[in-house]
């Protein structure tokens, strides 16, 4: 993604430390001590890291997956962000505000207007049917009645909804309440918009489901997006960055394809072991410059994931070309280097 | 051979603490007959506690009269405002509109219920003390709500008041209401406002636990989505906790308005007033049976309305309901309409007014001739069941058989032979114990050979202070240990030791009773739809009827003595036997079953190997909840005539002594605290 522009949200420095006194811990030598020797500090104080010094930029319009295992402090940092959980120390800039420097007041209406969150148990209100569930922001926000059921409609037809208006939570199925839940965190329009392994909870054909509905509505909507999740199949479906933690520490930071083909150590190749890597990678990723002997060859565009590039192969095509939206070639694919990425194990990829 | 004496020595090795216990208690009891005061506790060593309480009362009493006269006036205003309008009104606006009210909680079945109910009120001719008691009800209601809803918030909100309020919580739930009938009579003075009070301290722990537990079942999800979208503190409670948590504080509303009747009808002890009650209660004492029950039955129908009533409401407002009666404003205005057309006709037609004295029918004087007649065709039988109750398991529990066997009652004499025969059979049964490496049984066959040989009230006071101690030390810590230790070390030195082994004696019969029956009727239920169809109204039957009205009937049959005691404690506190015995059971997982019977388990050992131990933990808090009905049902009971700490709480009341009251009452709420607690360590999870 772009780099030039000013990222929409920047983590700062942040540590989430649970124990008698964490902010105690923080003060005094911390702040000269080395990483490792922090660590340390901690765990002879008895206290427990959730997350320790994180650090990342997300732009706008991104999906930024943080990918991690249960207990790796990937909610921890969501919280953090959105101040669910107070962080221990750290900044986080929304626009260049220091989101942990705003009062409550101020982080109050900055929920009302900015943030919409989706949680994994969905969270909705059990007396309140679809409609006044999903207008519950809006309500909040001290909108009229008709007004907020007027837009509520309309986020229930945009998750496709439309007819269940009228339903209360429990008649819904898990799928529909996680609709629910979307419609209701998209109602205020929010610039950022957290997910907290949002389709965890659903059946696996659901999930994927969910997951393609979810591509849709952004393509449509173009939120800022922190997703946290624990399945790193749905990271590389979702994602535009892939930040993947351990032990409340981030252990990489990249695209999918930066992660799949440059993994930074033994931990991220282990998750990669499962990975269709021909579904994950796409044309771009794996090209080399143009191929130019004057022939023309059969072109993909760049998005298009290898197995789809892989089939233009054939005894009498070794090359196929790599274009862009407006069709100009960006690169070229041989059948060598796509079988070699293909390979994760190869020594060359591993770093 | 080698195993079972090594078995032997680790075993003794186990136990030490209970063997040193033991042969202790083996010491004190050889000296028993030259000191006394090894079983009996001397007089001497005891401190005038009650004394001093009672002085304590005196000079807060003197403190805030005037502050609790004010508030006994305000309460009195009110009383009598509900009163006037349930006993002044037309009986016919009075029927109509609770029928009003039910219809509005549950629909037409539950209206017709409630006119048809209340007609036979009438009939009855128990009209207006029921509404005496209902206006009780209805003005105790609200408090309690109000407070408990209070102190449940306060207490969801802030850890720190919620571990103020909890004990407090049990405490008003296991000191015997009518230990504080006393310093609200010296506080608030006679009338029926001691009983409000009372039913509103009664009432309130059930409001607040709903209330937490409610606020507490939250999902953190809920409260977290409403925070992110951006609720302030007042949006959050008014919008989510409280409605999230409305279909649990109506459970809870429930609860309190069948303990605020219960109260109400217990609190008519004092006397003074024309309530529900005391009709019950002046009846039985003056033996006139059908009276009583007649009376009782007007009782058991308002404890199912306000029970079906109020259960309705909380039913309503789960969002599986479909039934949701009139928008607020519409009931209101149906209420003013019927309420006018109402009390018009019962201007205009005094019939409607008054319910007119031809129509009203009792057959108390047929019940009376009936159970006369039935005692005398039965009596024998009747006398040979509760003197061979008597004989055979009261006594010999209470003085063990080394007292309780003498021609007179068995037939025979406790030879030194038989004795000697006795504790030889016991101590090998230890031995044996022992050696297969079950200390546990081993250490219980022998303690309980003492308790069946010497009874409870045989014991030495120090054997059961260490006793008590050990076990609490086992099962959780120094910290139980000390509680329980306090507690019993507090009936000593207060002087109210024998009459709690007495209290003790009884309640142990009663659940040892209500553990077998209960539990068979439960194992019964558990595999047959058609037992628990029968059992489970029978049960609700059984735990909504105010626990006074049980006295009725073993009154009638068997007259005042321990016998009628024992089967009216057993009537209350057998329903949790039988409920958690029979829930412990069926909740057993289905794979659970499934894998005992592939891995070719037969009905015998699907039950003992793998239901029963799945069900354990159920079934030990059943028993717990049977301890704490049986000792609160204790209490009432002393009201058909045992002796122990209830007998002593109700001498306190009628000489209105504050400290005895409080004293005994608070000795009542330590043994039922310490019985709880060791319990609670005992189940897992």
């Amino acid at each position: 993604m772009t780099t030039q522009a000013e990222p929409k949200l920047s983590v700062r420095n942040l540590w989430k430390i649970y124990g008698t006194n964490p902010k105690r811990l923080v003060s005094g030598d911390f702040q000269t001590m080395t990483h490792a020797e922090r660590l340390e500090h901690a765990r002879e104080n008895r206290h427990f890291v959730a997350a320790a010094d994180i650090n990342f930029d997300i732009y706008e319009g991104q999906i930024f997956v943080i990918m991690g295992l249960s207990g790796s402090g990937k909610s921890t940092v969501l919280r953090a962000i959105s101040r669910l959980d107070e962080p221990t120390a750290g900044q986080v800039f929304f626009d260049g505000t220091d989101l942990m420097a705003a009062s409550p007041k101020e982080l109050t209406e900055l929920r009302r207007r900015k943030m919409g969150m989706v949680f994994q148990s969905f969270g909705l209100l059990p007396h309140l049917d679809v409609l006044d569930n999903v207008a519950f922001p809006l309500r909040a926000q001290g909108q009229p009645r008709d007004k907020r059921l007027a837009r509520a409609r309309e986020m229930i037809e945009l998750v496709g909804l439309d007819g269940k208006e009228h339903s209360y939570p429990h008649q819904l199925s898990g799928g529909q309440q996680q609709r629910v839940g979307i419609a209701r965190s998209l109602a205020v329009e929010p610039e950022l918009w957290f997910l907290d392994e949002p389709f965890s909870a659903l059946d696996p054909l659901i999930r994927s489901q969910m997951q393609d509905e979810f591509l849709r509505l952004q393509k449509q909507l173009h939120k800022t997006i922190v997703f946290v999740t624990h399945d790193f199949l749905e990271a590389l479906k979702l994602a535009d960055k892939i930040c993947i933690m351990k032990d409340g520490e981030i252990v990489q930071i990249g695209t999918p394809a930066d992660i799949v083909l440059r993994p930074a150590n033994d931990y991220v190749m282990e998750f990669i072991g499962d990975v269709p890597l021909a579904h994950v990678l796409r044309a771009g990723d794996v090209m080399s410059p143009p191929w130019t002997d004057g022939e023309t060859h059969p072109t993909v565009p760049r998005d298009a994931i290898l197995e789809e590039a892989i089939k233009l192969f054939d005894d009498s095509t070794e090359t196929v070309d790599v274009t862009d939206e407006h069709g100009k070639i960006l690169g070229s694919l041989h059948p060598l280097e796509v079988i070699r990425s293909l390979y994760h194990d190869d020594p060359e990829h591993a770093h | 051979m080698s195993t079972f004496t090594r078995g032997f020595a680790t075993s003794c090795l186990k136990t030490w603490p209970w063997l040193i216990v033991l042969i202790l208690t083996a010491i004190l009891l050889t000296q028993r007959t030259e000191f006394p005061q090894i079983v009996a506790y001397p007089e001497a060593w005891t401190l005038p506690i009650a004394e001093a309480v009672s002085a304590a009362m005196d000079g807060l009493v003197e403190w805030v009269q005037h502050t609790a006269r004010a508030i006994s006036g305000g309460l009195n205003v009110a009383f009598s405002a509900v009163q006037w309008l349930l006993i002044g009104a037309p009986w016919l606006a009075s029927v109509s509109l609770f029928a009003l009210i039910a219809w509005q909680g549950g629909g037409w079945r539950l209206a017709l219920l409630t006119f048809v109910l209340l007609l036979y009120v009438l009939t009855s001719g128990y009209w207006v003390p029921a509404m005496n008691t209902l206006s009780l009800v209805l003005v105790a209601l609200p408090l309690s709500v109000l407070i408990g809803f209070g102190l449940g918030y306060l207490g969801y909100r802030s850890h720190r008041a919620r571990q103020a309020i909890m004990p407090l919580l049990d405490l008003m739930q296991t000191v015997p209401a009518f230990a504080y009938l006393i310093p609200i009579l010296l506080l608030f003075g006679f009338g029926p406002v001691v009983g409000l009070i009372a039913s509103v301290v009664f009432a309130v722990p059930p409001m607040v636990r709903n209330t937490i537990l409610g606020l507490q079942n939250i999902p953190p999800a809920v409260l977290e989505s409403a925070r992110m979208s951006g609720c302030s503190r007042r949006q959050q409670f008014s919008w989510v906790e409280f409605p999230a948590a409305l279909p649990q504080m109506l459970v809870g509303v429930n609860q309190t308005t069948m303990a605020a009747l219960s109260m109400v009808i217990i609190a008519a002890i004092i006397g003074g007033f024309n309530d529900i009650g005391w009709a019950v209660l002046s009846a039985m004492r003056k033996a006139q049976f059908g009276q009583s029950l007649l009376s009782g039955a007007v009782i058991v129908i308002l404890a199912v309305l306000l029970d079906r009533i109020s259960a309705a409401y909380a039913a309503r407002q789960l969002p599986t309901s479909s039934f949701c009666g009139l928008p607020l404003r519409r009931f209101a205005l149906v209420f003013v309409a019927i309420l006018a057309v109402t009390m018009l006709a019962g201007y205009l037609f005094p019939v409607l007014h008054d319910w007119p004295a031809w129509l009203t029918y009792s057959p108390a004087q047929a019940i009376n001739e009936a159970t006369t007649q039935f005692v005398r065709a039965y009596g024998d039988l009747m006398a040979a069941v509760k003197n061979g109750m008597q004989f055979f398991l009261l006594l010999p529990v209470k003085l063990g058989v080394e007292r309780a066997i003498v021609p007179f009652t068995w037939g025979i004499t406790f030879t030194p032979a038989a004795k000697v025969a006795y504790w030889v059979i016991a101590l090998a049964g230890c031995a044996v114990a022992f050696g297969l490496s079950w200390w546990r049984a081993g250490v219980a066959i022998l303690v309980l050979a003492g308790v069946i040989y010497f009874g409870t009230t045989g014991l030495p006071w120090l054997t059961v202070l260490l006793l008590i101690s050990l076990v609490a030390y086992q099962v959780s810590g120094p910290g139980l240990a000390l509680f329980a230790g306090g507690s019993v070390a507090f009936l000593l030195i207060t002087g109210l030791w024998e009459p709690a082994m007495i209290s003790v004696y009884l309640c142990s019969v009663a659940v040892f009773l209500c553990i077998v029956f209960g539990g068979l009727i439960g194992i019964w239920a558990a595999s047959s739809e058609a037992v628990s169809g029968i059992i489970r109204p029978i049960n609700d039957m059984l735990q909504t009827l105010p626990q006074f009205v049980l006295l009725i009937p073993a009154l009638m049959l068997f007259q005042v003595g321990d016998f009628t005691a024992l089967l009216a404690i057993i009537a209350y506190a057998i329903v949790p036997m039988i409920r958690y015995t029979e829930q412990g059971l069926r909740m057993v997982p289905k794979t659970l079953i499934d894998v005992g019977r592939s891995c070719g388990c037969s009905a015998w050992q699907l039950f003992w190997q793998v239901r029963l131990p799945q069900a354990l933990p159920q079934i030990l808090v059943g028993i717990n909840q049977t301890i704490l009905y049986g000792l609160g049902m204790l209490v009432i009971a002393a009201l058909v005539g045992t002796t122990g700490l209830g007998q002593a709480i109700f001498v306190a009341l009628g000489e209105a002594n504050a400290g005895a009251g409080l004293v005994a009452g608070l000795g009542m709420a330590l043994i039922a605290m310490t019985t709880d607690r060791i319990l609670q360590a005992v189940i897992p999870g």
